[in-house]
């Protein structure tokens, strides 16, 4: 009895191990095309990537802010960022920023938001994202309208909406206090 | 029973959502639309069969007494399997499937089988059997992530047909029991019907 289940299990974890080998690598390989897809989609054009992680001021993950040169000048700076706020788990969002703090583009990376309302965040879904294209946190409020913000929700999805502006101000931010200096900021 | 019986009967007689009623976390948790159920359909349909072939070939050897946990080992891995491989070749697919895909584990569709036909049955039935319910949980997946999205987005398949919103509630959890209730009664008509 025990040695039939130590079989069963033995030779699971042989056969698990083995597939785990032959996916490890495309798993990667998908995971790194997404990231890079991303961070292609929201700076300018570069030809060098660099990449730290920073702490952010409100929330416990750290960010991975991916600065982006073109002929050794900084062009961009892509942050992955992330939010709690959203209606069904953590939303994970890529935000560009030009060196003077103004966003380039945002795109999701992952969310589980209701399909048909919430998923509006996605690009293909909506162009609903189109619209933190050339927003200036400094001078506009990364808000929704309904709380003074600059940012028009989602219809039917405001939660969703208030937790993308969420992590977008999360990413700024953090730009902010760790990135952008006077001499950044005169580009 | 002939084999094409055995494979038939997952469709509508034998309907593991609509009759059986087995399976209906999954049932409920992914049909917001039509590809979503299909690519679930067709998961759980993998590991239905995988595990019954498996479960069919060592049946004498497995003690009474330690089956289901068998059982379990045998689905989970095969469970595991379908996660890597769709993630490595499919991440679209994974990307709105992933979550649910370690739910399969304990769908009790898929031990329900394993239990009651594969470890009495022989190998050709047991992967017949688990081909039939598979592509029979599949189509009803399918369906009821049609209807839901179809009232709900006013799409099917991801191209939509209308212009702005459908009715939301089918979005919702509360439209997947809604959708399932109306689709359980219509196939209780077609199986009075015959």
């Amino acid at each position: 009895m025990v040695l039939t289940l130590l079989v069963i299990t033995v030779v699971a974890s042989f056969t698990l191990a083995s597939v785990y080998n032959v996916t490890k690598e495309p798993i990667a390989a998908a995971r790194e095309a997404a990231r890079q897809n991303a961070i292609t989609m929201v700076v300018p054009e570069f030809d060098r990537l660099e990449s730290r992680m920073f702490l952010p001021l409100t929330g416990r993950d750290s960010l991975e802010f991916n600065f982006a040169y073109k002929d050794d000048e900084l062009v961009g700076v892509a942050v992955g960022t992330y939010t709690d706020q959203g209606f069904s788990g953590r939303i994970r969002a890529m935000v560009g920023f030009y060196p003077d703090g103004r966003i380039v583009d945002v795109v999701h990376l992952q969310h589980a938001e209701t399909p048909g309302l919430g998923d509006k965040i996605e690009k293909s879904k909506s162009d609903w994202s189109d619209q933190f294209r050339d927003f200036d946190p400094a001078t506009q409020v990364l808000r929704v309208t309904k709380d003074g913000g600059n940012v028009d929700a989602i219809t039917a999805a405001t939660i969703t909406s208030r937790a993308y502006c969420d992590g977008i101000q999360r990413a700024y931010e953090t730009f902010i206090a760790n990135v952008k200096t006077p001499e950044g900021g005169a580009e | 029973m002939s084999q094409l019986k055995n494979f038939t009967k997952g469709f509508i007689k034998e309907n593991p959502v609509f009759v059986l009623l087995l399976g209906l976390c999954p049932a409920l948790g992914v049909t917001t639309s039509a590809f979503n159920g299909l690519g679930m359909g067709l998961a759980t349909t993998f590991v239905l069969v995988s595990s019954n072939v498996v479960v069919s070939l060592i049946k004498s050897q497995i003690p009474d007494k330690v089956r289901i946990p068998s059982f379990i080992v045998i689905i989970a891995s095969f469970v595991t399997i379908v996660q890597l491989v769709m993630e490595a070749f499919l991440p679209d697919l994974f990307a709105s499937l992933g979550l649910f895909i370690p739910l399969i584990v304990v769908n009790c569709l898929v031990l329900g089988r394993a239990e009651a036909f594969a470890s009495k049955k022989n190998l050709v039935s047991s992967l017949v059997d688990g081909l039939g319910m598979g592509l029979g949980f599949a189509f009803a997946l399918t369906l009821l992530g049609a209807v839901r999205e179809l009232l709900g987005s006013g799409a099917i398949f991801g191209y939509p047909f209308i212009q702005g919103d459908g009715m939301l509630v089918f979005v919702l959890a509360p439209g997947a029991f809604i959708g399932l209730g109306y689709l359980i009664a219509l196939t209780n008509l077609i199986k009075k019907n015959e």
